[in-house]
């Protein structure tokens, strides 16, 4: 899906070469700093490297539409901020960049539920707490269906229980639906017990 | 109707009581702004003062060449002062130009549509017209961009996350500046509009109180107040919007990345 070449991002990571195999998912540890979200934004073409080059599908990213590509290579960033508004709006609004049809209202219930929220639709995140605010930023991207997943640190605001069951969830939806997904983690026991491929970013490393 | 009173020397220094008592104020606040009061003081007199000289001149001799030549400097100044506002690690690269080309557009084409076809003075570039309107257009532009530069700095500053989060799910740089594009430009006509809102209750604008000391009808003065106003708003939104549009744009690359 991915192949990474000569790949330098000045001072943070260095890759001579690295393959993302497609309908995998694929786990990448390393200490905090060692690059891991710049590995995504560079996926994502979010950042572009300093020299060396990236493709998708065979393509190089060069060649390819920032836009078009994020229309298919969703990230899910840490932290991600939702909007102010109701779950149904950060639904709605991810789905209107993608310019993709809203679907009825007990297809985005199906979603939450998939993330373990038990919450209307049309309830304000901001009366949700943590897990629950990054449970609906992970909606936003599944809403999406996009062929690739990029996931920093998806359980980083949950307890273990729940991160297990959003992991184990990601890796059905990989495993059924055909998806490829990358996907940082600080957790080496998720990493071993899910991952199909693990890449331990410390050896391309710059910080 | 009573002739206008002219102001002498006597007169005039009377008025310089308001700074004193402000001066005064400071002093005793303890606010260490007194030097601030006396420059702006010193300056408004001086310019004002030179500015009556130099308009005594172009009202007689009303060339093309000297009204056009006062309309640049006052542009000039309106971009110079809208940009010193700033520090130049402020502002992205590219943003002083834009600044320039939005104030110049916008209040050029705004003159030009009151110029020619709202009053249709002959000939069009009599200075006793167009300096002044001139003068309120370019000025209240300068306020508006300035607001609204202002508030689009901050805003790409403070919402930078929240701007990437939209380009990382998939959305334009429009649309990922968007809310802080909307919010500069709501803040930067709010008082344009508010003025017109208390106009003539609250206050009697300043080219209509002008015109009504001069000794016109306040239904002249008022046609012209009106319509004056109006391009103000016209002209304050245009440039706005000229600088919003071509500014945020500054912030991202042809690639749709967030510059460093």
């Amino acid at each position: 899906m991915f192949e990474i070449i000569d790949m330098d991002l000045k001072g943070i990571i260095s890759i001579p070469y690295l393959k993302i195999e497609a309908n995998k998912l694929t786990v990448i540890l390393g200490p905090s700093g060692c690059g891991k979200t710049s590995l995504l934004k560079l996926l994502n073409k979010l950042i572009s490297p300093d020299s060396g080059d990236i493709y998708y599908c065979g393509k190089n990213l060069k060649d390819i539409n920032s836009l078009e590509l994020r229309k298919e290579v969703v990230m899910l960033s840490q932290n991600s901020p939702l909007f102010p508004e109701s779950i149904k709006d950060n639904l709605k609004a991810a789905l209107n960049y993608h310019m993709l049809p809203i679907p009825e209202d007990f297809e985005l219930r199906e979603i939450l539920k998939q993330v373990g929220i038990n919450k209307d639709l049309d309830d304000k995140v901001l009366f949700l707490s943590g897990g629950e605010k990054s449970r609906v930023a992970l909606a936003r991207v599944l809403v999406l269906d996009p062929q690739v997943y990029l996931l920093d640190e998806p359980g980083a605001s949950l307890d273990e229980k729940t991160e297990i069951f959003i992991t184990e969830m990601l890796m059905d939806i990989c495993q059924k639906k055909g998806k490829t997904m990358v996907m940082v983690t600080h957790s080496k026991e998720i990493a071993r017990k899910y991952g199909d491929v693990i890449i331990d970013l410390k050896e391309y490393s710059r910080g | 109707m009573q002739e206008l009173i002219k102001l002498n020397i006597i007169q005039l220094s009377l008025a310089y009581l308001f700074p004193l008592l402000l001066f005064v104020i400071l002093k005793k606040r303890g606010l260490k702004r007194e030097w601030e009061l006396l420059l702006a003081t010193f300056r408004m007199t001086v310019q004002l003062v030179l500015a009556g000289y130099i308009l005594v001149y172009i009202f007689a001799k009303a060339t093309l060449g000297l009204t056009l030549l006062s309309f640049f400097i006052m542009e000039i100044f309106a971009v110079l002062t809208v940009i010193r506002k700033f520090q130049k690690d402020q502002m992205p690269k590219g943003m002083k130009r834009t600044v320039a080309f939005a104030v110049f557009t916008g209040t050029f084409l705004s003159l030009i549509y009151f110029v020619f076809v709202v009053i249709g003075v002959q000939p069009w570039y009599e200075p006793r017209y167009l300096i002044p309107l001139a003068g309120m257009i370019v000025g209240n532009s300068m306020t508006g961009v300035a607001l609204a530069l202002r508030l689009l700095l901050d805003g790409m500053k403070k919402n930078r996350v929240v701007v990437e989060e939209i380009l990382i799910l998939g959305g334009s740089p429009k649309e990922a500046a968007k809310e802080v594009v909307n919010s500069a430009f709501e803040a930067a006509i709010m008082p344009t509009i508010t003025s017109m809102m208390s106009a003539g209750i609250v206050i009697l604008p300043g080219m209509m109180t002008g015109q009504i000391l001069a000794g016109a009808s306040p239904l002249v003065a008022i046609s012209y107040q009106l319509a004056i106003m109006l391009a103000i708003l016209g002209s304050v939104a245009l440039s706005v919007i000229i600088m919003l549009s071509i500014g945020y744009r500054l912030y991202f690359n042809s690639e749709a990345q967030l510059k460093k």
